[in-house]
């Protein structure tokens, strides 16, 4: 008997992004990194081509971590205080394909850092590395809107992934992205909705579509990834189906959504039924990011070196 | 929604003039203001007063084309119009209409096929339009059964049920939900559902009010396709939202804004 061919037929598909400007485009990256494309449901080639290639972008920060443990910690723990060198090392060390660097330093309640040393930081971090930057504020709108475009303007050509903009606040950092050629992050809180009427928001500045990145809050194992996952889904199959407001790429907050719930941090004396905190903490992390991967990711954040060492492989082998 | 813009047509006076007098300028502006509505296809029908109906017919699209990129609806029921049509058409493009005898269809198709075109097919054949679902059901089962003896793709074919104006016989509106049903579960991927919406209230007071309730309800049972007035844009606003209400789109505040891009 004759088996029936059910594979789907897409119309559509992802858009595909370059992220980082080498020096013949106005940058100075080494190298740039080309995401989204997919024309089928992740994993799905025989459906359709499956694009490029999702990429691990490791998490670095302006200040040391306060709420590190000392799993996650003990790799780093020579360039804490250096993001420069913490970036390197991600890069040459780790095979990081990008670098997020998290400036949670200038938060009022974090340090409270200004807006020339949060540049200050950017300039030392893109001279020490030759991967695309993705710069991530610190998530309060008011000192996001006064260092971001600072930020942005030091970084002016090198086309960096900047965010995040939010329903409530997108309007000083989509025109500061637009004016500096940089690509730009929309957020929205486990919320499809809303994650569909900030890419109109931002769009209606004329902020080109195929320079969006979309952002769904992630949700670690255990913590809510069910939620993240069914409507990261339900995004790539409304961009495979034509909507043309929901076919920007997305990006996942693993590592520290991970690195939050307790059964990655806690110690091996809290809970010694759990087995060690050394292969536990980054299996927590790296099966968040490899269930997330299946629900159409192109741009996984992520921290712990064995974790990202096994989600790359996984990523090698399933492409 | 695929809609499809039915200004374009002999019937209006500025078109029966601009075709007399080989004035494209009224042309060029209903295709640009039915392509700004958001239309799918152009609907080009050239009436009847013309005595050369192929010529208008080239004319037309030749213009339409020079503005604007809008796929066309060759709407003839004359094959040699039809075929002047095709000859210079540049991009995509749907044949309106075929009726649903066998002959007729393999007639269309074949045409259809080497253009790659789109087909509307009528339910309706040699012995006329059908008063009831059994027998419009059995001529879209015959245009199924056309469609893959030909290999035409079922996603390129559109049918019509012929839905008869409100004041004419008000017991037909009724019964195309059941039709629409019906076509949906005939083959996957199903052809299109499509009616003519204005022919369904012409003559009546409540013209587009009785069009955007026929429409808004005949989305709720998969009507997808209309020949309709894209400029009604409470019509086609009514259209975007009965299909949010269908969970066919995502919905977002905007949605409005989206789905007018």
């Amino acid at each position: 008997m004759e088996i029936p061919n059910l594979a789907d037929k897409w119309s559509s598909g992802v858009n595909e992004i370059t992220l980082g400007a080498t020096k013949d485009n106005g940058g100075t990256r080494t190298k740039t990194i080309t995401i989204g494309g997919s024309k089928c449901v992740p994993f799905m080639d025989f459906e359709g081509n499956p694009g490029h290639k999702p990429v691990v972008a490791m998490d670095i920060c302006d200040v040391p971590p306060d709420d590190w443990s000392e799993t996650m910690s003990k790799p780093f723990a020579d360039v804490l205080n250096d993001p420069a060198q913490w970036a390197k090392k991600c890069v040459e060390q780790y095979g990081a394909d990008m670098i997020c660097l998290k400036l949670d330093g200038i938060h009022p309640d974090k340090g409270n850092k200004s807006a020339e040393q949060a540049v200050k930081t950017v300039k030392s971090v893109l001279a020490a590395v030759g991967v695309p930057l993705i710069i991530w504020g610190c998530e309060q709108d008011e000192k996001d809107n006064e260092v971001m475009p600072k930020v942005s303007q030091a970084a002016k050509g090198e086309n960096c992934l900047m965010g995040i903009v939010s329903q409530n606040s997108y309007k000083t950092l989509t025109a500061t992205c637009l004016a500096d050629g940089h690509s730009l992050i929309t957020m929205a809180p486990v919320d499809i909705n809303i994650g569909k009427q900030i890419n109109i928001l931002v769009s209606e500045m004329d902020f080109p579509l195929n320079r969006i990145v979309m952002f769904q809050s992630t949700g670690a194992l255990g913590y809510g990834l069910e939620y993240t996952y069914s409507i990261q889904e339900r995004e790539r199959l409304a961009a495979l189906t034509g909507d043309k407001m929901m076919a920007m790429p997305v990006i996942c907050d693993v590592g520290r959504e991970a690195w939050r719930a307790k059964e990655a941090k806690s110690g091996d004396s809290e809970a010694p039924q759990w087995g060690s905190r050394e292969e536990r903490g980054p299996m927590w992390e790296a099966i968040t990011a490899v269930s997330l991967l299946q629900s159409g990711v192109d741009i996984i954040r992520m921290q712990h070196p064995k974790a990202v060492a096994a989600v790359k492989k996984c990523i090698d082998r399933l492409y | 929604m695929l809609s499809i813009a039915e200004r374009i047509n002999g019937m209006f006076k500025d078109v029966r003039e601009a075709i007399k007098n080989k004035d494209p300028k009224a042309i060029r502006e209903l295709a640009i203001k039915q392509t700004e509505a958001g239309a799918s296809f152009l609907d080009v029908n050239v009436g009847t007063a013309t005595a050369d109906p192929a010529g208008a017919m080239k004319w037309l699209i030749e213009v339409i084309q020079d503005t604007v990129k809008t796929p066309i609806a060759i709407d003839s029921q004359k094959f040699d119009v039809l075929k002047a049509g095709l000859s210079v058409i540049k991009n995509e493009v749907l044949i309106n209409s075929s009726k649903g005898d066998p002959e007729e269809l393999d007639k269309y198709m074949t045409i259809a096929k080497e253009y790659n075109a789109s087909l509307m097919c009528l339910t309706m054949d040699k012995c006329g339009i059908p008063q009831d679902v059994e027998r419009r059901m059995e001529i879209a089962m015959t245009i199924v059964e056309k469609a893959v003896e030909h290999e035409f793709e079922l996603s390129k074919v559109y049918i019509d049920p012929v839905l008869f104006p409100i004041n004419v016989d008000q017991k037909q509106p009724a019964l195309m939900f059941d039709i629409f049903n019906q076509i949906k579960m005939i083959s996957d991927p199903p052809p299109h559902r499509n009616v003519g919406l204005s022919n369904f209230s012409q003559g009546t007071k409540e013209k587009r009010l009785l069009a955007r309730i026929f429409l808004t309800m005949g989305i709720s049972y998969g009507l997808d396709a209309a020949v309709m007035d894209v400029l009604d844009k409470d019509l086609m606003d009514a259209a975007i939202t009965a299909e949010i209400i269908m969970n066919q789109h995502v919905y977002s505040d905007s949605y409005l804004t989206a789905c007018r891009k």
